[in-house]
């Protein structure tokens, strides 16, 4: 291990601090930009063809294999990206708030990058769900939208990821940026369970959930799976499109370190 | 204790604090946030009187009629314990049904009749394909029959 981490770290100040690190806990390891970099690039190919596949098998599924519901007729097939997308928005939101807060107590530079790397795909779930949504709402309920507890929280929740994005772009410097942007983070993290137990909370024109840890899923097995797919199509969508996303926030941040030169002298 | 350790404490009681305030202000709102009110709370004068307001339960079966001018549709909100008697002019949702769940949004008249505006199908989470459904009606049929 030690032999390895001299052999890459270039600059003594890097090298003093990673085997100090490496000593006591091993899987810091790839905690450091540097190391993380080259890794998050095998993963991601990996990560984008899965997502291509299990798109194609989710909506086969969904559109071919799933029957039509009893009272919606095919209207309910929107659930197959908008569950999903709901769930992601939610999830996502919880694991930018985590590495934001890491990033915030340990000072560790990778985290917040990672924070920052998730908050554009968030938004784009948040606003994905809320848009199938309303598309979903205006033939099922009969209105594009309102103002109960679900949708507004889940509105909300957009809001704080362009809030977050807002306020990380309006800091110059990077580290301030990071801390600013985790101190929103972690207190927007309250809106998650309101925005998942709106529904049982209150009475709320959007229906409860169809499947939940306590009871069998209130749906036909086929449109689950269906469904499930989809999600795991998300799940890989996000890990790619985070991770190419961190690559370039690593550059960005750290292009002044001997490495990063060369990795770009290498890309051009 | 190293700074980070601090810190760590500092955040979390932090947010220890803000789910606490959280949690008051939610309770506080409980009844302000209702998206309706059921005909049950509506019977025990809960529901604001003189105020829009929206209501929410199953159409009862078999209450559906439409009047002679063909626009205007009266039906019955129940949620199974009281029931509201509700009118509307004007297109109802595809998913309006008979037995399903419905909000409406009006005013509750003075002949306690209630002159809604709009009529929003509220669909369960309930999701299978027309066979199942079918089964699942000749079942309840047939239990009601074993009754009988």
């Amino acid at each position: 291990m030690k032999v390895e981490l001299s052999a890459l770290t270039t600059s003594p100040q890097v090298k003093q601090v990673n085997n100090a690190a490496s000593e006591r806990i091993h899987w810091f390891w790839f905690a450091s930009p540097q190391t993380f970099y080259p890794l998050a690039g095998r993963m991601v190919p990996w990560f984008v063809w899965l997502a291509v596949l299990l798109c194609i098998a989710g909506t086969y599924v969904g559109f071919f294999i799933a029957p039509t519901d009893a009272q919606q007729g095919d209207a309910y097939r929107i659930i197959f990206l908008h569950v999903p997308a709901a769930w992601m928005s939610m999830f996502l939101y919880v694991v930018m708030a985590f590495w934001a807060g890491v990033g915030l107590v340990f000072n560790t530079r990778l985290s917040s990058m990672l924070a920052t790397a998730i908050a554009p795909t968030g938004a784009i779930f948040t606003f994905l769900a809320l848009w199938t949504g309303s598309l979903w709402g205006k033939p099922t309920w009969g209105t594009w939208w309102v103002w109960d507890a679900r949708l507004t929280s889940e509105l909300i929740l957009l809001f704080l990821y362009f809030g977050f994005m807002a306020l990380q772009a309006a800091i110059d410097d990077p580290r301030r940026a990071d801390r600013a942007g985790a101190i929103l983070a972690l207190v927007g993290v309250i809106n998650v369970p309101i925005i998942y137990f709106s529904v049982v909370w209150w009475n709320t024109l959007h229906q409860g959930a169809s499947i939940s840890m306590k009871s069998a899923p209130t749906m036909a097995m086929t449109m689950l799976l269906g469904m499930l797919l989809m999600a795991l199509a998300f799940w890989m969508y996000s890990l790619a499109t985070i991770l190419s996303r961190v690559r370039s926030i690593i550059l960005e941040r750290e292009w002044h370190t001997q490495w990063c030169k060369e990795e770009i002298r290498r890309a051009s | 204790m190293k700074p980070r350790h601090k810190r760590f404490l500092l955040i979390g009681g932090g947010l220890t604090t803000l789910a606490v305030a959280a949690g008051l202000v939610l309770s506080a709102f409980q009844k302000n946030l209702v998206f309706f009110f059921t005909p049950s709370q509506i019977a025990a004068k809960e529901a604001p009187t003189g105020k829009r307001f929206r209501i929410g339960g199953m159409v009862e079966a078999g209450s559906v009629k439409r009047q002679a001018d063909g626009v205007t549709v009266r039906f019955v909100v129940t949620d199974t314990a009281k029931v509201v008697p509700v009118e509307f002019r004007g297109s109802l949702p595809d998913l309006f049904r008979e037995g399903k769940g419905v909000v409406a949004q009006g005013q509750l008249g003075q002949d306690g009749v209630f002159q809604a505006d709009e009529v929003l199908a509220k669909h369960d989470e309930n999701y299978m394909p027309p066979e199942a459904k079918h089964a699942v009606d000749q079942a309840q049929k047939a239990a009601k029959t074993v009754i009988q």
